[in-house]
């Protein structure tokens, strides 16, 4: 999020659209019904099914899932087209203005530079055109016709409402209501939020998805304001935490990267990441990168890690490809290229798509290590469970180990939520039987390696036996020693750049947030963007007092939100060129001639003049990109790819199958039904309920009550079509698998006309599995393609084809 | 040819009193079993049917056994009440010299017999009781088992329920009343509760009430006796 | 926002209502209570529901009954229907509004509505099974109940049921535990969107206007509070959209009130029936007392004696 959960309260409409923010977050929803009853906002859900956020809504506009980006720019397209666009914002604090290279076009879904054969582009075009001064090159009046704005233009102009009703679905009197809606906040007085989870991602085009919406919060002026913002409502009370920490294969904390193969020393592997400014005068806080990383390093590895041996930074491993992602990793395994899994909180028999597949894989392990509270499928993928999981344990010669693990209500430590909110929890419980903390399990097997790589040395023992190892019993480190770990402290004496006599930490102290840390070994931070989550002041992620001046929903002094206890990002767009806010209702932050003060941490240097530093400091431009340069795989405009399988062919580039750059493994593209396919006639999607919580719930018995058995959802005309009764029997089948079901027979599924062609929705809920309390049950995972975003590689679960039929039920 | 409301086991044993087998041990049991579930579900039902008659559920151990027992009574009852209605509904069918009977009540009522027709078996205030309990059990089983919570409920419509709780309770105090006309008869009509406890009742007693019916028994003992022998 | 009811007491605290302040009990009669307790009321915005069930789940854990995992039965609901151990349950109704041709999911949190006026305590044979505080709340008392299921069809909203396996009758009690101790209802602390909000009821009806005038901002034209004068107002109230229309709700009625036969039954027949049996046995006692027995006389038997020695050929 942008913004925060308590910030919602504050807008004057709520665009939830790639989420069902009522059903999968019915405690952050408390601010939607705040804003609604308090405000008066107004409510628009844009959803392939009349959700149970649809039923408290304004109004509902119905969608084909998968073909989101399209009705977005349809929206970018009619905002411009009527003039309902925020321009002092635009043209301030967006690159609307900055002309782009020649040789970058758009043509037949393809940007420049493609190449099919490797599915990925030559990104040399996409940038800007880049003056004699080193700067971009900007237009101010946007008159340019390669300046960013007048690309976006004509690269929107497409989608036109009768092209949005064609590929969405959407009716167009009902697209234009929502349009009329949406557009009516580029007033500065009007602020949409956007709230959007997993019904984005989980498309192959899933990050172009959100940027799409991201432009046109942008092109509303509807960033770094109070009631505005692009807010993800994150599916795990934590998995903020896991990214922010940089749990994913490509990631060090705090949103570094981890080196490639290509950059063998320190100095090459700063040589990309400096980011210098694009214009004059700008901020570029990424240019403070070196500091994070090598006080990352010192938390790492401590005193190994010298300015002599570039801060240890030979004991990182180097990516020889983009990314070990969980599909590659799968398909690897699948492989027989990976042959042990250590596998902490995290289900993938059911989490990760094919399961067909993954059971295979699984299969070829040697050994799988399993640490779970719960007695997970993933465990468990062995044993047979009639069609639930129809495996023969005699041919599978895995060796399984299950750890059993604590809970978060049985331990200490700090969840982020989706608004980066650090916030501390206390062990409500004592662990039942064997189950240990996560971390004493991994000090555990940690302190067996090091002692291993000790007598038996190895090929580089080093990272092992160098790793920094603070904590007072190392057999089982405490959750608030780690977490001082991640605040950092001074190794030396810590003095301010502009004032060395001002000392900012003394040796030994917990640092005071990351502004104190340094490039030269001086200081230790395991995660900067978490600095001042433990400093001196004590635990700020504990802190519990609920006082909020002004009632402006930021509620600073409760728990800490990173960065800085920043409550909204960007909040320097909150005011206009001369520092004051564009709307006096929703000041956050504003310039008082010498500097930055208001409700909120100022995201900007608190002395950085309002007209001449952009709000933007995490670009090196200052301002936001509605065109992203090279920043992202698949374009730097998002434009509308089919799901890789689709009931129709793409209305707008008949040639281009699913996102092109997006990866397929070679053996998966056999396996996808092609569009239109009439083997496979229906457009599938996989949603969660409200009753559970992932795989997780249905081993409570009460959730278990709540929502007890696996179901099919479709709409009564298929159902007439197929002759398939409420509450009856059916099976569905993909390209991958089949499963079967009870049916939901219901009014809030309709069928929707995409290219004249009438396409059926089934819906298929995920929570159940074969362990429990619930009803043994299927997950969307047997039927869903094996295909991730061209960016991140989130597996493309909400948009893929199906076949029903009534089927008999199971033999009782 | 037997009379109709002549059962084959009654029998006149001549003597001094005349004595008149009226009901078979089989039907005073039967009797008696009716009489004592009809007691006990009017104590259980009295005791869920009015407050002040709660404490009555103390004789069955408290409210959820009252609760619990009064139902199955009642299908002691239904059962047990369809034999005697096996047994006498044939002596209950209406006969012309009921009307009569009935139209000089008043002479019944003020012990003055000798005005009122000969009668068979029974009278027409006993076949009214009989057909009254007859109809009034249909009613009670019926309905009772649309209130039956613990086995019932779910094959009726609340509405239905209500409909059965109020027929129920009508029909329960219509019973309770003819019960009573019933009770306080056999008492004020001196000797007849021995008919249902030694089974037989005097000659004087059958020529007072039923001298019909003690004719007929006569009738068919000299026919019995003449048939008996071949004629001389 | 609505002020959330704080956190309870750590140390003991006296209870706010007691025996003492009983207005009504089952079977019996309470002495008027020394002081009018205020009223209180649950109020239950539909317009803010969004169906997540915290309000069961919370009513499960916190009366900690043991509802079984059922099935799926091609509804939302779930359980099916309420039970003895699922005192509350949202009920789902898919209703296109011909008026706007919209799809409205009109999602309601059944249950106890603690009726001014309840059907089931005017039901209920047994003495003291169910009470009613000065505050409004009807509450069961387990120890009392008979399990003869009455309170069931006195209730105008079918509300109780009966456990199977203690025989005795359940439903949502208000939490009367917890509003004793100063706490509100266990669904309205669970619920995420303050769709369900306890307090006094005069509060209760003034925060049901301002969410009324919202709806009417909207569109719902019938907007309004359910609160049906027919039972004499519920401590359990509703805002709802289409208050004109409580029956989409599924099934809501929309004049509820004792039904006639159960107060006929509860009513004339009670006391009539009584009268009716005892006049019956006061004129048999009075007959006998004036007439006497009816006894068989010696002529009786001599009469007897003829007619059997004549072989039934004599005549007297």
């Amino acid at each position: 999020m942008t913004n925060s959960w308590t910030d919602i309260k504050n807008t004057d409409l709520v665009v939830i659209m790639g989420g069902n923010a009522a059903e999968a977050h019915p405690c952050g929803f408390k601010w939607v019904t705040e804003a609604k009853a308090n405000r008066g906002a107004k409510l628009i859900v844009i959803d392939p099914r009349f959700t149970r956020s649809a039923s408290v809504s304004d109004v509902y506009a119905p969608i084909r899932q998968g073909t989101d980006i399209a009705f977005l720019l349809g929206l970018i397209n009619y905002c411009i087209q009527n003039d309902k666009v925020q321009r002092d914002y635009v043209k301030a604090f967006t690159n609307a203005g900055y002309v782009v290279k020649e040789g970058f076009t758009y043509q037949d879904g393809l940007f420049s530079g493609y190449d099919e054969a490797k599915r990925d582009y030559d990104k040399s075009t996409w940038d800007y055109d880049i003056g004699a001064d080193g700067f971009a090159v900007v237009d101010d009046t946007l008159q340019n016709p390669r300046c960013v704005w007048n690309l976006l233009k004509n690269h929107v102009s497409v989608y036109t409402p009768e092209m949005v009703e064609r590929i969405c679905g959407t009716p167009k009197d009902r697209y234009l209501k929502v349009a009329e809606m949406i557009a009516e906040c580029s007033s500065p007085e009007k602020a949409m939020t956007s709230m959007y989870a997993l019904g984005w991602t989980q498309h192959s085009k899933g990050s172009q998805n959100i940027r799409a919406m991201a432009m046109l919060q942008l092109i509303l002026g509807n960033i770094g304001i109070r009631g505005g913002g692009m807010n993800a409502l994150r599916g795990h009370s934590n998995i903020q935490g896991l990214t922010d920490v940089g749990l994913m294969s490509n990631l060090l904390p705090g949103y570094l990267t981890l080196p490639t193969q290509k950059e063998p020393d320190l100095a090459a592997y700063m040589s990309t990441r400096g980011f210098k400014p694009l214009r004059p005068n700008q901020m570029s806080y990424w240019q403070n990168y070196r500091k994070f990383f090598v006080s990352f390093q010192k938390s790492m590895w401590g005193s190994a890690a010298t300015p002599e041996n570039d801060f240890a930074y030979d004991y990182l491993p180097k990516l020889d490809l983009p990314g070990y992602d969980v599909l590659r990793a799968f398909d690897m395994m699948h492989q027989g290229k990976i042959n042990g899994y250590l596998c902490q909180g995290f289900n993938p028999l059911q989490s990760f798509p094919n399961r067909q597949k993954i059971t295979a894989s699984l299969s070829k392990l040697k050994f799988l290590v399993v640490m779970d509270p719960l007695a997970t499928e993933t465990a468990r993928f062995w044993e047979n469970h009639g069609e639930y999981n129809d495996v023969d344990p005699a041919t599978i010669q895995t060796e399984v180990i299950e750890l059993p693990s604590t809970c978060f209500a049985e331990d200490d430590g700090s969840l982020t939520n989706s608004g980066r909110w650090l916030q501390w929890h206390w062990a409500g419980g004592t662990p039942p039987g064997e189950a240990r903390r996560d971390t004493w399990i991994m000090a555990q097997i940690h302190l067996r390696l090091k002692e291993l790589y000790r007598q038996e040395g190895g090929a580089f023992p080093d990272p092992i036996l160098n790793l920094e190892w603070p904590y007072a019993d190392p057999g089982d480190p405490k959750a608030e020693e780690i977490a001082q770990e991640i605040n950092g402290r001074a190794l030396a004496r810590v003095t301010d750049t502009a004032d060395p006599t001002k000392v900012l930490a003394e040796a030994g102290k917990l640092l005071p947030g990351f502004a104190a840390l340094r490039d030269d070994g001086s200081t230790s931070c395991g995660c900067w963007i978490y600095s001042g989550c433990f400093n001196e002041n004590g635990n700020n992620m504990a802190r519990r007092d609920t006082a909020d001046p002004d009632e402006t929903g930021a509620y600073s002094k409760w728990a800490f939100s990173w960065p800085a206890n920043r409550r909204i990002l960007y909040n320097r767009a909150s005011a206009n060129l001369a520092g004051k806010a564009w709307d006096p209702t929703r000041k956050v932050i504003e310039w008082d001639g010498a500097k930055w003060s208001g409700y909120d941490v100022p995201d900007i240097a608190p002395t950085a003049k309002p007209d001449q530093v952009g709000p933007f400091i995490m670009n090196p431009e200052g301002v936001s990109r509605l065109f992203v340069r090279g920043m992202m795989r698949d374009g730097p405009f998002p434009a509308h790819y089919e799901p890789f399988e689709s009931p129709i062919a793409n209305p707008v580039a008949p040639n281009v199958r699913g996102n092109p750059a997006a990866r397929v493994f070679e053996g998966d593209l056999a396996q996808f039904a092609e569009a239109a396919s009439p083997e496979f006639p229906y457009a599938a999607t996989s949603y969660r309920l409200t009753e559970h919580f992932h795989f997780w719930t249905k081993h409570v018995i009460v959730n278990a009550v709540m929502q007890p058995e696996f179901f099919v959802e479709i709409s009564e005309q298929l159902a007439a079509e197929k002759g398939i009764t409420k509450g009856g029997w059916v099976r569905v089948w993909s390209k991958r698998g089949s499963i079967t079901g009870k049916a939901m027979v219901t009014k809030r599924i309709r069928p929707l006309t995409c290219d004249g062609k009438t396409v059926h929705i089934v819906g298929i809920p995920l929570h159940w599995g074969f362990t429990g309390a619930a009803k043994k049950g299927f997950g969307p995972n047997m039927l869903t393609p094996y295909v991730g975003d061209a960016n991140i590689e989130t597996p493309e679960y909400k948009a893929f084809l199906v076949n029903i039929e009534p089927a008999p039920g199971p033999v009782a | 040819m037997a009379a109709y409301d002549v059962g084959p086991s009654e029998k006149v044993h001549p003597g001094k009193p005349v004595v008149v087998d009226r009901y078979t041990v089989g039907a005073r049991i039967n009797h008696w079993i009716t009489a004592a579930s009809l007691i006990l579900l009017a104590l259980s039902g009295l005791a869920l049917f009015h407050p002040s008659l709660f404490f009555l559920s103390g004789l069955f151990g408290g409210g959820q056994f009252t609760r619990f027992i009064h139902p199955w009574i009642g299908v002691l009852l239904f059962f047990s009440f369809f034999g005697l209605f096996l047994r006498f509904w044939k002596a209950n069918l209406w006969k012309r010299e009921d009307g009569t009977w009935l139209a000089r009540f008043r002479d019944v009522l003020a012990n003055h017999e000798e005005n009122v027709p000969e009668v068979g078996k029974y009278n027409a205030g006993q076949k009214f009781v009989f057909w009254a309990m007859s109809i009034l059990i249909i009613v009670l089983i019926s309905s009772g088992l649309v209130i039956w919570e613990q086995y019932f409920s779910a094959y009726t419509t609340l509405g239905q329920q209500r409909v059965a709780l109020l027929v129920h309770a009508v029909a329960a105090v219509a019973i309770i009343g003819v019960w009573i006309i019933h009770f306080y008869s056999a008492i004020w009509v001196r000797g007849t509760i021995p008919a249902m406890i030694r089974g037989s009742v005097t000659g004087g007693w059958a020529w007072r009430h039923h001298r019909k019916w003690l004719r007929e028994l006569v009738t068919m003992r000299s026919k019995e006796g003449s048939g008996s022998k071949p004629a001389e | 926002m609505f002020p959330p009811i704080p956190n309870p007491s750590t140390t003991d605290v006296a209870p706010r209502f007691s025996e003492k302040d009983l207005i009504r009990r089952s079977a019996s009669t309470v002495p008027a209570p020394e002081q009018q307790l205020t009223e209180v009321a649950k109020l239950i915005d539909v317009s803010k529901c969004i169906g997540c069930k915290a309000c069961q789940t919370a009513c499960i854990e916190w009366n900690d009954t043991h509802e079984e995992v059922g099935v799926f039965a091609g509804v939302f609901e779930n359980p099916p229907d309420l039970t003895p151990d699922m005192f509350t349950l949202m009920r789902f109704s898919e209703w296109e509004n011909p008026e706007t041709n919209e799809l409205e999911w009109l999602i309601r949190k059944d249950g106890c509505m603690h009726c001014a006026d309840p059907g089931c305590l005017k039901a209920c044979p047994a003495p003291g099974a169910i009470v009613q505080y000065s505050n409004g709340i009807v509450d069961f008392v387990h120890e009392n109940c008979i399990g003869c299921g009455y309170c069931i069809k006195g209730c105008p909203f079918n509300i109780p049921r009966i456990s199977r396996v203690d025989n005795t009758a359940y439903k949502c009690t208000l939490c009367s535990d917890r509003i004793a101790v100063g706490q509100g209802p266990a669904c309205a602390k669970a619920c995420p969107t303050q769709a369900i909000v306890f307090g006094t009821k005069d509060e209760m009806k003034q925060h049901a206007e301002g969410r009324i005038t919202d709806l009417k901002s909207r569109g719902y034209a019938n907007a309004g509070l359910y609160d049906p004068p027919g039972v004499g107002g519920t401590h359990v109230m509703y805002v709802l959209h289409h208050a004109d229309q409580p029956e989409l709700y599924s099934g809501l009625p929309r004049e509820p009130r004792i039904s006639p036969l159960v107060e006929a039954w509860k009513g004339i027949t009670k006391y009539a029936g009584l009268t009716v049996l005892g006049v019956a046995a006061g004129v048999g006692v009075l007959h006998h007392l004036i007439m006497g027995p009816n006894r068989v006389t010696e002529d009786d038997e001599e009469h007897a004696e003829e007619l059997t020695e004549g072989d039934g050929h004599g005549r007297v």
